[in-house]
């Protein structure tokens, strides 16, 4: 593999790893705090429908991701009354979540454009382009390091930049700041938060609105920027995979980036399987490397490679000693 | 003592979080344009109004017995297995090897062999995501969820390979002989110039489904292990105070519910496809979760929601067939059941207990 190939394969796993990036610090904050989420998959769903669809009717991809936003937002919701208010099975909720949006998205889609069950397809201004970095032009014939800088890091959309930001800050959230504090201890021993006057239904709800933009942003991503358009189950399993690299990143935020590098990698790999079998020289089988993420997490879920422990009150809805 | 009578609970709960649902369900179709009254008589016409209808219902009704009750059992051991579909995919790799590669002289054989090799596969992969809860302490949810993905991936693996017909270009395995070909109602309900149920998928493996669901009642209530299973399910550290091995509960649980969610595939491959094709399940391992949900983990109940989803997956098709309202729109009325019946019960239950408390005070 000559070196052009192995930087088209990276700047294929940053675009891939961003959708699985977004979400998995999105089920981060909410399983910190004590909110299991399986949702992710449907929230990102619907951001990407009604991302894509705002963002055709009115041609702004900004007003589109903000409706996509809005749209996870609203899921988050639903989660945050069944698993906190009414302190339902927050699993069961995160099913519903799924097939409500699997449903209602292909529904409203099929009424709003009649193409199928799709949105139209976007075109300029209705989607995120790429921006060229400061420099890279004029760096781009330095041997090497030339490349690298005008191929993988620069020319990407803005929300790659965004997902990559958000790492460093959701570390410094969840580690240096008091809400971070409180939003960890409110996943291990809610009862030791309430005790300390701080009140556990305003703080997992606070997690969950984080958790739905930052879903919000995933989904827009897939349909504003990964591709030019909504089609019927877009997600196809990033939400699960997110949650995979959660579990196999253990909780924590730099983890969680390393994660979806990688099965970002594996998705990049399978995309392109003639690059393997040159390198390899050997065929790897394509379902092979879609299910690696699956199977690595469950090995690492049995704990034969380092434990993964989730947070103590993880799913447990709270309720006030009476 | 409960603060509501037990009527309550089973019958006017679910009640009233369906009706939630059909409202909800309603509204969505108001939103799209069309007359929700005019659905709904669409869909019991096309479910309901002809023995093909019926045909097609129970076909569906039965898939969802056997994911239902599959659910269900592992809610009684408060486990929550969302792999039934993955279950259900292996098992009817049990069902196209033992069809293909055993020469049954008789249907009978058949379908007991048939039912034999899907119940060994659906456990067989709820087997290693149990072993793991049970010995590791990985979340079942997470482990069965991944475990679907990675049974869909293996049913490709052997549709493009070893079971594919040579020459083919459609990942499917070549069609069963003829001998395993089961009864359907229109070979078993035809009598003489009246042909009943024509052309319905609707088949033999309808009364296997009831007599699972009979049979799982009298394991639930009226065996020494329903008993441990379901000491188990409402507290664990008392169940193990009592001697009762949560290893031992945990295993048993699940392989019966992954056996249950594997002869599924007895319907819808042996009984309607005769052939194994890709992506067989088509979500219904997902459906038996509202249906447990719905049905209150009860055989009894299980039975009645998997009739009333099978109506529903029947009356959908012909929606779309006739207007311009897609079969999704059945995805949403699952989801909404499964929101209200599971995760916003409280919902519903809270100001009903708070009603009931009232009266009582009122009485007194």
């Amino acid at each position: 593999m000559d070196f052009a190939t192995l930087l088209q394969m990276l700047d294929a796993t940053m675009r891939l790893a961003t959708p699985l990036l977004l979400a998995c610090l999105a089920g981060l904050y909410s399983e910190r705090a004590g909110i299991f989420d399986i949702g992710l998959e449907g929230k990102m769903l619907a951001a990407a429908f009604l991302s894509a669809a705002i963002a055709a009717v009115t041609g702004n991809v900004w007003v589109g991701l903000l409706a996509g936003i809005g749209a996870s937002i609203a899921l988050s919701v639903i989660h945050g009354l069944a698993s906190i208010t009414f302190r339902g099975n927050q699993l069961i909720s995160g099913v519903a979540i799924n097939f409500l949006a699997a449903g209602l998205t292909v529904v409203v889609a099929q009424s709003w454009f009649r193409q199928g069950g799709r949105t139209p397809q976007l075109t300029d201004g209705g989607r995120f382009e790429p921006i060229t970095l400061p420099f890279a032009e004029a760096l781009r014939d330095v041997p090497v390091i030339g490349p690298i800088y005008y191929e993988l890091i620069s020319g990407h959309t803005p929300l790659v930049y965004v997902a990559l930001l958000m790492v460093p800050l959701t570390w410094w959230v969840l580690y240096r700041t008091r809400f971070g504090l409180r939003l960890r201890a409110v996943g291990e021993n809610p009862a030791a938060v309430d005790t300390a006057g701080v009140s556990v239904i305003t703080l997992r709800y606070a997690a969950v609105a984080i958790c739905g933009v930052l879903c919000g942003i995933a989904g827009a991503y897939l349909a504003t920027a990964l591709q030019a358009g909504f089609v019927k189950d877009m997600s196809a399993g990033r939400g699960f995979i997110a949650l995979a690299a959660l579990i196999f990143a253990k909780w924590r935020p730099w983890y969680a980036l390393y994660a979806c590098l990688l099965f970002g990698f594996l998705q990049a790999m399978s995309l392109r399987p003639d690059v393997i079998e040159n390198v390899l020289n050997f065929r790897v089988n394509g379902q092979l490397l879609d299910v690696l993420p699956y199977i690595l997490t469950v090995v690492i879920l049995a704990g034969f490679v380092g434990k993964a422990i989730p947070p103590r009150a993880g799913g447990e809805p709270y309720v006030k000693e009476r | 003592m409960d603060v509501m009578p037990k009527w309550a609970d089973v019958v006017l709960i679910p009640l009233i979080s369906i009706l939630l649902a059909a409202i909800l369900s309603a509204l969505v179709i108001l939103a799209i344009g069309e007359n929700p009254w005019e659905a709904l008589k669409l869909m019991v016409q096309g479910a309901l109004g002809s023995t093909y209808g019926w045909g097609y219902t129970l076909y569906y009704a039965t898939n969802f017995i056997f994911t239902g009750l599959a659910v269900a059992i592992a809610f009684h051991a408060r486990m929550f297995n969302i792999g039934g579909e993955g279950q259900a995919l292996l098992g009817g790799l049990g069902v196209a090897i033992i069809c293909l590669y055993i020469p049954w002289p008789h249907w009978t054989l058949a379908l007991l062999g048939a039912a034999i090799g899907a119940a060994i596969f659906g456990a067989a992969w709820a087997a290693i995501p149990a072993f793991l809860q049970a010995k590791r302490g990985s979340h079942i949810v997470i482990t069965t969820i991944m475990f679907n993905f990675i049974a869909a991936a293996l049913l490709n693996y052997f549709l493009i390979g070893a079971l594919k017909v040579p020459g083919s270009m459609e990942p499917a395995s070549a069609k069963f002989p003829e001998a395993a070909h089961l009864p359907s109602f229109q070979d078993m309900f035809s009598f003489g110039e009246s042909t009943l149920f024509r052309g319905a998928p609707a088949n033999i493996t309808f009364f296997v489904a009831v007599a699972a669901c009979v049979a799982l009642w009298a394991l639930i209530w009226r065996t020494r292990l329903g008993y441990e299973i379901r000491a188990f399910g409402h507290s664990e550290s008392a169940a193990k105070y009592a001697g009762i091995s949560p290893t031992k509960i945990i295993m048993v649980a699940m392989l019966i519910s992954g056996a249950l969610a594997g002869m599924m595939a007895i319907n819808n491959v042996q009984g309607e496809a005769e052939r194994l094709v890709l992506n067989a399940v088509e979500g219904a391992g997902f459906i038996g979760i509202a249906v447990a949900l719905m049905g209150r983990s009860h055989p009894f109940g299980v039975f009645l929601a998997a009739l009333l989803f099978g109506f529903l997956y029947q009356g959908g098709a012909e929606l779309a067939l006739w207007t311009s309202i897609p079969r999704e729109l059945i995805i949403v009325i699952q989801a909404l059941v499964i929101l209200f019946t599971g995760a916003l019960d409280n919902m519903v239950r809270m100001p009903l207990e708070r009603l009931f408390l009232s009266m009582r005070r009122a009485k007194q």
